[in-house]
């Protein structure tokens, strides 16, 4: 365990040592209040909640988080430093966990630097925070998979162009699968349990609670698993 | 201290090491010679436990690379080639990073520790840089810093010379062979009269296999006379 802080320090200062943080933080920002304000309709609802802004973080995370994971293997292994990496002490799986909770926590922060929207909120109205930090929990829980099917499709190439194509082709089928207009379209050739099954792999089917203000254990249990299995998989493309 | 025990990577169906085997003792400056593409970087990708050997083993210091890697890391300092390094970060970050996986984990001995490299490798001038801003020497300086940050007693190193000017060459060769009294260090080169200058021991690689391994001495005695690239041209033919 001690060994992941070191790397966790590294990659996580690491968002801040060039613009990439930066750039990331203010695109990030700037498009969830663009989505949640004119695309949404934030005032229009007439609801203390936010779930104008949570209802595109399934968007939003499908074009930016891999635009923040692609580098984190890819970049290793074009520049060489993944030879440095697994020539000191610790064991693949220490180095995909630091890399994986330092990118995991950067989007978390992205994240909570939404909250003068909350406090846009509690000025307006008397929103309900309970359903408010339901959807901060579930928004993370649901980066960190995003983030695991991302770590893991870069550990595949040295190429980032190819490492963001694969993520986001990844993550796409994984939003999708929970969709109605795409549920309907499958099940005129798949009988309903199969399309329901794989409805249960959707981000979008699990999120959709946690705006609503339900912490189900399921939902929790499904984004932790998925993110675990993606980083076993990711240790194994890397020990190969 | 460092013994190779028929080492064998295969990559597809070309044998890139084929059977490797040879021990360094302390003290000794292994010389490890061959065209390129002969098999020396595989091999001491190998020792270092960052490559897993099709077939064969090395032991470190009693540790054995296929069964403990993290005890082999831990004892040897490594210099990949082209010393790779996140560029990013200042000198200062990079070897507070470095000491920090390498267990040095109060500021105090960190800062210890890192100080000693810079001035055993004359970094001081540059110590705040970020790494992508130095010259070629410099960032091979760094790498250097880098392998005897934690006082290794084993030195593997991939072209240390690699980038240096004349002058650089002569204080790396005089560095190595102050510090080889009590340590078994292994280098790559390409230039013949370095072996002569300070390897006690000449191994040469061709195809995977060794060669020759001899005293630099009776390497020279092989055709007396002759320049040492005359005769590791005739030994190495076969490859061109």
């Amino acid at each position: 365990m001690s060994q992941i802080t070191p790397l966790f320090k590294r990659e996580f200062l690491g968002y801040f040592r060039s613009p990439v943080g930066y750039v990331f933080l203010a695109v990030f920002l700037m498009a969830s209040v663009i989505l949640a304000f004119f695309v949404g309709g934030f005032f229009r609802s007439n609801t203390a909640s936010l779930e104008t802004l949570f209802n595109f973080y399934p968007w939003l995370f499908l074009f930016l988080i891999p635009a923040a994971g692609m580098r984190l293997w890819s970049e290793e292994k074009r520049t060489g430093t993944i030879e440095l990496l697994f020539t000191l002490p610790v064991t693949t799986l220490q180095a995909v966990l630091g890399k994986y909770l330092a990118a995991w926590a950067f989007l978390a922060l992205a994240i909570v630097l939404s909250f003068p929207m909350a406090i846009t909120v509690a000025y307006l109205g008397d929103p309900d925070w309970g359903v408010l930090i339901a959807g901060y929990v579930g928004s993370i829980l649901m980066a960190g998979s995003y983030l695991g099917v991302c770590s893991l499709t870069s550990a595949v190439t040295k190429n980032q162009v190819i490492s963001f194509v694969i993520s986001l082709l990844a993550c796409l089928i994984l939003l999708f699968l929970g969709l109605s207009v795409f549920n309907n379209a499958l099940s005129s050739v798949m009988p309903t349990w199969a399309v329901d099954l794989l409805a249960n792999f959707s981000f979008s089917t699990h999120f959709a609670a946690f705006t609503k203000g339900i912490i189900d254990p399921k939902d929790v249990i499904y984004f932790l698993s998925l993110s675990g299995f993606t980083l076993f998989l990711n240790v194994v493309v890397l020990e190969r | 201290m460092i013994e190779v025990k028929g080492l064998v990577k295969l990559y597809g169906s070309k044998r890139a090491v084929d059977g490797v085997t040879f021990t360094v003792k302390r003290g000794e400056i292994l010389g490890f010679l061959g065209p390129n593409g002969a098999g020396k970087s595989t091999t001491m990708k190998m020792i270092t436990g960052f490559l897993q050997p099709t077939a064969g083993t090395a032991v470190v210091d009693g540790h054995d690379v296929t069964q403990d890697p993290v005890a082999v890391k831990r004892r040897i300092g490594y210099l990949p080639e082209s010393a790779p390094a996140y560029g990013e970060m200042t000198v200062e970050e990079f070897l507070s990073f470095i000491a920090e996986t390498r267990g040095f984990r109060s500021p105090e001995a960190r800062t210890t520790q890192v100080n000693r490299a810079i001035g055993l490798t004359h970094l001081d001038p540059v110590r705040r840089q970020t790494i992508e801003t130095l010259s070629k020497g410099y960032k091979q300086r760094v790498g250097f810093a880098q392998a005897l940050l934690h006082d290794p007693p084993v030195l593997v190193l991939d072209e240390p010379t690699d980038g240096l000017d004349p002058n650089q060459k002569n204080e790396v060769r005089a560095l190595i062979k102050n510090m080889a009294t009590e340590k078994a260090v292994i280098l790559s080169t390409h230039i013949l009269e370095e072996v002569e200058a300070i390897c006690t021991r000449v191994i040469i690689i061709s195809q995977g296999r060794v060669v020759v391994d001899e005293t630099p001495a009776k390497f020279q005695a092989r055709q007396p006379g002759a320049r040492l690239d005359a005769i590791f041209r005739s030994l190495t033919q076969s490859d061109v």
